[in-house]
């Protein structure tokens, strides 16, 4: 058996490489929040107009799927940010790459905004769609995707579950970073943007049914995102020295305080609480819960984003 | 089981998109070729590196007239075509910022560093009426010079024909001097540099305090890891666990300062035993009978107690070495200037090396061959006898020594101390403030002098005491003399100009003949630049010129250089013997076989201070270099890792150190590690700038030279021993 | 015969000082940028005072046969070469990174002018016939290119006759990268 490493050395001093892993900062953890925030938004909206009502559907449901878009244009914006080489972005085009899920995201992204801006006109109410036909020639766009509404949302919701994996899967395919070597990070970063997306929603005024089923669906994900944690961190535990590394950094290393305390503690903890008071005792909680949510879901990409770099294979003997 | 989850995760991803892979698009496809970075040069120029004193062969590669990279000369059969980091760093050299860039002249007081710029005529006017006046005044012999490098030839000419052959290097008593003595008095010929030892063929090799690979001098560590590659086994004593130690099968943390009596356990096993060479010792040797005498008591055992080595390890090490002699070699080292008995222990080295029968033989040391070039063709003799070297304390014979010591000359500048005052220094490339011991005492000699002349390329510390300092081009700007080495193959190398000199910066030979110009002495320069004078010697020795300056070395005929390829087994004795018992010792009064004096210990809290080398620098001459500090920018302290732990300190920490005379390091940072003993702390010499122009060095890290406040003097030839100083550790 | 070249390192641990020429050379001849490497000296030590066993290792690029940089790049500026060289086309690199995280070995860094760099196996100079510059400059011998499916080459010999690893072969990777011990 080999002795104990004591002592290990190196001359790389590369910038943003030694002596942790640095590459990504702010801006993509805020790109990955929003885009598993754009996700739940598109899932849950296609899914609270699946069925057409006959009311009009509060204000904030009928610009979900539009609002959508503009966050998604502010997380490219910040994937745009941390790009070094920006003037190539249009590099992203010119190619597609069926291994890289940068590759997968970078089209996604693009073929949501058709399917979801038609989503988008679905939802609007009557006094908006007529507001909109004023300013714009759009009255045959409406009218086919009327037609076609079932197909456009299933479409909206598929690109929203799309996304929401693939911003978990974007870290989980990078398998030399340790932390993210699991499968769990697909499913958790989907379940966490769905959460995030019924937070959000939750902000605004909603009529009491979909406030319910909101509020419902967000403890749903909020449940399963805690077991997608503990999934995550046995996984750690049964994976030898590589995931002893990987759950050290969460279970006692850098990034415990963090990820226990905004993560696990005021980002689902803290909010499932208050919202099973809530729907207990029907106490109107307004901004408090989603907000918390958010941030928890920020936390988390933030968190995984920075641990998970930290934990390369240099780490291992 | 990563693989799987990796190609797992990849299937998951794919399945879950809700796509089957598809295949993969790219417009415009990706270049199939690499981007060439473009640095071959439109041109080379082959010639020899000044990074270090090896001298290897190089090809400066120039584009645009400028020095793009400097490659490995493939003819040179020191370099081989390969060369160790700093060769590759002359760039950094040449294009160091910090470099001298205009003739200057003191206007503040000694080392307070204030100069004004001049022209060239004017610094040179006024060392020329200095050297005059001081010669009318004083004798010319009152002038020394201070030297380390090859350019440091035409000065020294220069200050010959001045009429003073006081010249001194720092490389002599602080560094190699004791080895050359310890073999010249028993073989009859000292080892030079490159050290004439035939790594390569050795079969068993042993080193003594010398760290190889991290001490890159090139040939020689391409033919350490030859001889390793070949199966050569390695003993390496060190009470650090150096990078040769790493290869080593047997590594010996000895106890700093008894390697003398690990040697005598050696001599005594081996005598013992019978693990030497009869025939050889028979043939060559006298004195074996009071050698066996001397080390009859010198037992592994008594050796343990001294050096903390386990018996075991003594006699089984020394077994080893001795098990493949001849082709054994114990490597002679190069700085060994640690304990005042320095040559005693390279006697007692050179001794073991006779009894391996390993000198003049293959895989040990062997007899060197060189061409002959005719010096300086035409020019007229000096005409005068030199006077004595002035270079230690009245009344006081080192008779062994046979260069000038450099602390000496130092020393000879505080008036009165010496056979006559030196008024004046010369000091060519080497920064005396790091490279003597007491420095202190440098500075004080310094107050004493009418003139210092600095001539270098970078403002060290001392050039900050000059009162002149005149800016010499780097060696990639200038042309140099023919080199002659002695050496294993016979060869001549030249250094030409790779690129034309920066700033004001001019050649070491412009500068010298500018100055016999204006001293009279025009008849000992009488070409026009280097190149000219080179080029005649070149031809007056029968070279092709040409192709001599296009491949930048000549080869010669190979000549036997060990004694079983018919080399005659010369030793220039005054017994034409391997002197086992030195007569010559006992007639001056001094031990004819080395005897081991215990050394001082460490007090409490107290660690020796040691010093070596890093691979990618050449001691303070190059912690400027940017380019070579992209590896190494600071040293550090190694510290005992569990020390370190009892004194509450953490790897990394930053620390300094303080002598036992009180004096502090600058900060640096502590390595705590289990590579070296318990009793002794190392740096790598050569940092700890003080001097305001060297812009990047400037306080990074510590400077070992100003904590060795103290020396035990080599009463054989005066050598400084300099690992006799303690230091306490503390957080800053 | 025509068969599909392989080229690889081989780094012989017995030999190495770690005196850092192969990584002075290559910033020489690559004119990497200040402050950035292309390939790097590790020193691992093993064990206490005064047991201790050392190794040396001049590391760099793998140049894996199974990249993971190559399929996490979104443009195909990661990509494979002749002999299985990878390398980044800057023109179309738009600096996201992903194949910096993808790298197991750290490998990869952001060049200051935008595009990710990272050792060629000095693929300009073995286009011309010569060996890498890391290679050429070796005192020590350490170092061997060639192509490892050539079995007259060096490298071949060296690995079929010598004991041999590669660094993190879990990573499935299958990197190009060995070292004697």
């Amino acid at each position: 058996m080999l002795p104990t490493l004591l002592e290990h050395t190196t001359t790389r001093i590369n910038a943003e490489i030694d002596p942790a892993l640095h590459i990504w900062g702010w801006e993509i953890a805020v790109y990955l929040f929003l885009g598993g925030l754009v996700a739940g938004l598109l899932i849950l909206s296609s899914l609270l107009l699946w069925k057409p009502r006959e009311q009009t559907p509060s204000r904030i449901l009928q610009f979900a799927p539009l609002l959508a878009l503009v966050l998604l244009s502010l997380g490219m914006g910040a994937l745009f940010l941390d790009l070094a080489y920006k003037l190539h972005v249009f590099r992203f085009y010119t190619a597609f790459r069926p291994t890289s899920p940068m590759s997968w995201g970078a089209w996604i992204l693009v073929l949501i905004y058709p399917v979801a801006a038609l989503s988008g006109l679905l939802a609007l109410g009557p006094d908006a769609r007529a507001w909109l036909l004023k300013k714009l020639p759009l009255a045959k766009v409406l009218a086919w995707a009327e037609r076609k509404r079932q197909a456009l949302l299933g479409a909206t919701l598929a690109g929203g579950v799309g996304l929401g994996i693939y911003t978990g899967l974007l870290l989980g395919t990078l398998t030399a970073r340790i932390q993210w070597n699991t499968a769990v990070l697909g499913p958790l970063f989907l379940t966490s943007g769905l959460s995030s997306g019924a937070a959000f929603l939750l902000l605004f005024k909603l009529d009491e049914v979909d406030r319910h089923r909101l509020v419902r669906w967000d403890m749903l994900a909020l449940v399963v995102e805690a077991v997608l944690i503990a999934a995550m961190l046995l996984g750690f535990a049964n994976a030898g020295a590589a995931g002893q590394l990987a759950a050290d950094a969460l279970l006692g290393g850098a990034w415990t305080a963090s990820f226990w305390s905004l993560v696990v503690v005021m980002g689902i903890a803290v909010p499932l609480l208050l919202e099973g008071i809530e729907i207990k005792k029907h106490l109107p909680l307004v901004a408090v819960t989603p907000t918390l949510v958010l941030l928890g879901g920020l936390a988390l990409r933030a968190v995984l984003l920075a641990a998970g770099q930290d934990s390369g294979f240099r780490m291992l003997p | 089981m990563a693989m799987q989850r990796r190609e797992f995760i990849k299937i998951t991803g794919m399945t879950a998109l809700g796509v089957a892979a598809a295949s993969s698009v790219v417009l415009p496809k990706a270049s199939q070729a690499a981007v060439d970075p473009g640095t071959d040069g439109d041109h080379t120029v082959a010639t020899f590196c000044e990074l270090c004193f090896w001298k290897c062969g190089v090809l400066a590669h120039v584009k645009d007239g400028k020095v793009t990279k400097i490659v490995g000369n493939p003819d040179h059969p020191l370099s081989r075509g390969a060369l160790c980091p700093r060769g590759t760093g002359g760039t950094g050299l040449l294009y160091d910022p910090d470099r001298l860039k205009k003739p200057m002249i003191r206007v503040g007081e000694r080392g307070q560093q204030k100069f004004k710029e001049v022209e060239w005529g004017e610094a040179l006017d006024f060392v020329a009426a200095k050297l005059k006046d001081i010669a009318a005044k004083h004798g010319p012999e009152s002038v020394a010079m201070f030297a380390h490098g090859f350019g440091g030839s035409f000065f020294k000419h220069l200050l010959n024909a001045y009429g003073s052959d006081n010249v001194g290097a720092p490389s002599y008593a602080q560094c190699r001097g004791a080895r050359e003595v310890g073999f010249q008095l028993t073989f009859g010929s000292a080892l030079g540099s490159p050290e004439v030892i035939d790594l390569e063929n050795s079969r068993a090799i042993a080193l003594i305090g010398s760290h190889l690979g991290e001490n890159m001098h090139n040939t020689q560590v391409q033919e350490f890891a030859k001889a390793i590659e070949r199966g050569a086994q390695l003993i390496v004593v060190d009470p650090r666990f150096s990078t040769a130690a790493g290869k080593a099968r047997h590594w010996l943390p000895i106890r700093p300062g008894t390697d003398l009596a690990l040697l005598l356990a050696w001599i005594h096993v081996m005598l013992n035993e019978g693990l030497y060479d009869r025939d050889y010792v028979e043939k060559y040797a006298v004195g074996l009978e009071q050698l066996k005498a001397h080390v009859a008591d010198k037992t592994p055992e008594w050796a343990s107690l001294e050096t903390g080595l386990e018996a075991a390890q003594i006699v089984d090490s020394i077994r080893v070495l001795a098990g493949a002699r001849p082709a054994a070699l114990l490597h002679p080292g190069r700085h060994t200037a640690w304990y005042g008995d320095d040559a005693q222990r390279a006697r007692a080295m050179a001794i073991v090396n006779a009894l391996l029968g390993s000198y003049g033989r293959r895989g040990g040391i062997y007899y060197p061959t060189k061409l002959g070039v005719p010096k300086y063709p035409g020019i007229p003799d000096y005409g005068h006898k030199f006077k004595p070297a002035p270079d230690r304390p009245k009344g006081k014979a080192f008779p062994f020594a046979d260069e000038s010591l450099a602390h000496g000359l130092r020393d000879a500048s505080i008036p009165g101390t010496a056979e006559y005052d030196i008024k004046a220094w010369l000091v060519y490339g080497t920064n005396l403030m790091q490279a003597l011991p007491e420095p202190k005492k440098t500075i004080e000699a310094i107050q004493h002098l009418d003139l210092l002349v600095a001539i270098d390329v970078l403002p060290a510390e001392i050039v900050g005491y000059a009162d002149v300092v005149l800016p010499e081009a780097t060696y990639l700007e200038r042309w140099d003399d023919v080199v002659v080495t002695p050496y294993k193959e016979q060869y001549i190398a030249v250094r030409q100009a790779a690129v034309k000199p920066l700033y004001d910066s001019k050649p070491g030979w412009w500068i010298a003949k500018e100055l016999a110009n204006r001293m009279g002495l025009a008849a000992f320069f009488p070409w026009n630049d280097a190149a000219e004078m080179v080029k005649a010697r070149l031809t007056a020795g029968k070279f092709d010129v040409e192709s001599v300056l296009k491949k930048g070395v000549a080869l010669g005929a190979r000549k036997p250089v060990f004694i079983e390829d018919g080399a005659p087994a010369v030793f220039a004795t005054p017994s034409k013997k391997i002197e086992l018992f030195s007569q010559q010792l006992a007639d001056a009064g001094l031990d004819p076989l080395p005897k081991y004096t215990p050394p001082e210990e460490p007090g409490p809290g107290q660690f020796r201070l040691l010093m070596g080398r890093t691979p990618t620098h050449t001691f303070g001459r190059t912690t400027n270099n940017r380019f070579l500090s992209e590896i190494y920018s600071e040293n550090e302290l190694w510290l005992n890792a569990q020390v370190a732990r009892e004194l509450g300190l953490e790897n990394g920490a930053q620390v300094r150190v303080v002598n036992q005379d009180g004096v502090k390091s600058t900060a640096l940072r502590l390595k705590a590690t289990q590579r070296i003993r318990h009793d002794c702390v190392f740096m790598v010499h050569g940092y700890g700038h003080s001097a305001a122009g060297l812009n990047f060095a400037k306080g990074r890290g510590a400077d070992d030279a100003a904590l060795v406040t103290r020396t035990k003097v080599d009463p054989l030839f005066g050598g400084t021993g300099m690992s006799v100083n303690f230091v306490a550790v503390e957080r800053v | 015969m025509n068969r599909e070249k392989r080229y690889v390192m081989v780094v012989d641990t017995r030999l190495c000082v770690g005196c850092k020429a192969c990584v002075l050379a290559c910033k020489a001849e690559n004119n990497t940028p200040d402050g950035y490497c292309r390939d790097w000296i590790v020193e691992d030590i093993w064990g206490l005072f005064p047991n201790l066993r050392a190794e040396i290792r001049s590391e760099r690029c793998n140049h894996c046969s199974n990249a993971p940089c190559v399929d996490a790049c979104p443009t195909g500026a990661s990509h494979k070469v002749d002999g299985g060289i990878v390398l980044v086309d800057h023109d179309l690199c738009t600096g996201c990174k992903a194949c910096i995280a993808s790298c197991p070995y750290d490998a990869r860094y952001v060049h200051p002018d935008g595009y990710v760099d990272k050792c060629t196996f000095c693929a300009h100079r073995v286009a011309d016939g010569k060996t890498t510059a890391c290679v050429a400059i070796c005192p020590t011998k350490t170092l061997h290119f060639g192509d490892a499916n050539d079995p007259q080459s060096e490298v071949a010999q060296l690995l079929a006759s010598r004991r041999h690893k590669v660094l993190h072969p879990e990573t499935g990777c299958e990197p190009n990268l060995y070292f004697l011990t």
